[in-house]
């Protein structure tokens, strides 16, 4: 098992080297670009030529590389152009307010989710089974900023129930986080239903469950002690994968509702050539992806008995 | 069943395969979330095929003489002025004409980003499969890393990089979206590689990029055919998406995306400028969405 965890963890290490080699060709290959962005279209060519020297830019690739690498790893990630300031100072604020409305994201999706896909998976083919897989079918088609749009026509436009934007001028307000939850919920939540639907309707077909209840178990019983702690395993997995979705959903969402988060950041950073900004962002991102990747592959061989390690 | 045809020559090959595609379309009309699914698509299809005759105006004529919010019955119009059945946008373009020509940018570089994604991800997951070894270890790598990026971030970064041109987006989503596909086809390909007709091929001492292509690949098209449906309604989203970011499509040509992106600012006071398209991507996507599901029952019950 020990084994298992620290090869998945070299893996992980890896796939963030490669791709920091990958953003690193991508954006600091041309050092002339990169003085161009760091220092405006109307810098001189004397002025450019100042700041590669003096920044160490026509250094090998190679020191240029591991030396920025270093000065990642240690949390230097320099100075954004646009904000004039260490990029650190504005990444980790914005960074959390996007775990905030991952958090509340997750805390109304995953209950929802789990408990209609364990009742629809309990009776395959009923109403509720059918009813559910139209609604996520539905639900999985409208694109998070379409679904954006509806909401804020339905619940700003017409009923004037919630504030349409969503930047927390004014402090922390909970009201303006519920739209781009609410959001981000119908866009995911279809998608776990069904697979925890086919994980309990997997279950519901075993051996072990048809014995439980011919030896007169109370269904109760049945489901909550021998189905639900084998259907569980799967949806675990997908929602720990959901990460990945989410740190997409949020650039949509937040650009949709200009809340000042993590996604938005990277977008902004992307359309206003940002480069050191867009490097760190990027980086960040995948590295939530991979992490929570690695802990879902790890607790997915831990949770399930049929895997073992000896 | 393929085994039948292996040996046959090419034309016939062909009839045979056309027949057999046409009897999965015949099987179809057995799934109405299938058959509902095609509808929606064929109607987007024959709008954008037709949109000169059906559009009443130019998608990019500024009429500024007349803002307006859609037309219900009984609305009061001045005589003689034109009517927009849908309203006009912030500089008093046709909504409905620019939604018309926006299912064409749609309904063209959609299918062909998912079609050239296809062309890469099914040689590359063709040559893993097959071959394995080294070949199979480095295709799984560059795979699994370029699918551990948050699928969006990926396209933020190439698109802002590069710029956001039509060929840069249809590069992007190939880039994207061939690892996954490379993966399907990765696992269907070593569960066929060991049939019999693969081997009777080897043995004939046929190249193995034929045996990859005539004996495996069209064995393997039933799964593929239900992912390519799901697929292309995700490229639609990433195109619509794009758009939204303003990332998308230049303008001032009509994309539905770009469409929602050019009057967020104002939607609050005109909801009708951003509504319409977005119930146009959607209605757009649910097709794909429901005739993948209704291709999928179909190929369960067989």
């Amino acid at each position: 098992m020990l084994i298992f965890v620290l090869k998945r963890i070299g893996f992980m290490l890896l796939t963030m080297v490669v791709v920091s080699i990958l953003l690193f060709l991508l954006l600091e290959i041309d050092i002339r670009g990169v003085a161009t962005m760091v220092l405006g279209p109307y810098s001189s060519e004397e002025q450019r030529d100042i700041w590669l020297q003096q920044n160490g830019y026509l250094d090998p690739l190679y020191e240029r590389y591991l030396r920025w690498l270093g000065n990642f790893v240690t949390g230097d990630f320099g100075e954004s152009i646009r904000f004039k300031t260490p990029v650190s100072e504005i990444l980790w604020p914005r960074l959390w307010n996007t775990a905030i409305l991952g958090f509340w994201t997750f805390a109304v999706m995953i209950p929802i989710s789990l408990i209609l896909g364990i009742l629809a998976g309990m009776n395959e083919g009923s109403k509720l089974d059918r009813s559910i897989s139209v609604t996520s079918i539905i639900t999985t088609s409208v694109p998070e900023f379409a679904s954006a749009v509806f909401l804020s026509t339905i619940f700003v436009f017409w009923w004037k129930l919630l504030p349409g934007t969503s930047s927390m001028s004014d402090g922390f307000n909970f009201r303006e986080l519920m739209l781009p939850v609410m959001v981000l919920v119908i866009y995911d939540f279809g998608y776990v239903a069904r697979m925890t639907r086919a994980s309990m309707a997997e279950v519901m077909t075993t051996h072990y469950i048809r014995t439980a209840v011919l030896k007169g178990l109370p269904y109760r019983k049945v489901i909550l002690k021998h189905a639900l702690r084998n259907a569980l395993i799967a949806p675990f997995t997908v929602i720990m994968l959901q990460i990945n979705w989410l740190l997409s959903g949020v650039i949509v969402v937040e650009f949709a509702f200009a809340y000042k988060g993590f996604g938005a950041l990277l977008l902004e950073a992307s359309l206003t050539s940002d480069i050191f900004m867009i490097e760190a962002c990027a980086m960040v991102a995948v590295f939530v992806a991979v992490a929570t990747q690695t802990i879902a592959d790890v607790g997915y061989t831990y949770l399930n008995p049929r895997i073992r390690f000896s | 069943m393929a085994n039948s045809t292996t040996t046959t020559l090419p034309a016939q090959t062909t009839g045979a395969a056309l027949m057999r595609a046409l009897k999965s379309f015949a099987l179809l009309r057995e799934s109405w979330v299938g058959m509902f699914g095609a509808g929606i698509i064929l109607l987007w299809a024959l709008m954008a095929i037709f949109a000169p005759l059906l559009a009443p105006y130019e998608p990019n004529a500024t009429l500024l003489a007349y803002q307006r919010p859609p037309w219900w019955p009984g609305m009061e119009v001045a005589e003689g002025t034109p009517t927009f059945l849908l309203g006009t946008d912030h500089v008093g373009r046709d909504i409905l004409s620019r939604i018309v020509y926006g299912s064409q940018t749609v309904l063209i570089y959609a299918p062909l980003a998912t079609f050239c994604a296809y062309a890469v991800g099914i040689l590359m997951g063709l040559a893993a499969g097959y071959y394995r070894g080294w070949v199979d270890d480095v295709l799984s790598r560059i795979a699994d890393i370029i699918l551990s990026f948050p699928v969006l971030v990926l396209y933020v970064i190439i698109i802002a990089t590069f710029g956001a041109s039509p060929v840069n987006i249809v590069v992007a989503i190939i880039f994207a979206s061939s690892p996954g596909i490379m993966r399907i086809v990765r696992g269907l390909v070593l569960d066929l590689r060991n049939r019999d007709y693969v081997a009777a091929a080897q043995t004939r001492g046929e190249s193995s990029w034929r045996i990859m292509l005539v004996e495996i690949l069209p064995n393997a098209r039933g799964p593929l055919i239900v992912d390519a449906c799901l697929r292309l309604g995700y490229v639609i989203i990433t195109i619509g998406v794009l758009g939204f970011l303003g990332l998308g499509m230049p303008p001032p040509d009509p994309d539905w995306g770009g469409m929602v992106n050019e009057t967020r600012q104002i939607a609050l006071a005109f909801p009708h400028m951003t509504l319409f398209p977005c119930i146009a991507i959607s209605s757009l996507i649910l097709g794909f969405n429901l005739l993948a599901d209704g291709l999928r029952e179909i190929s369960l019950r067989d």
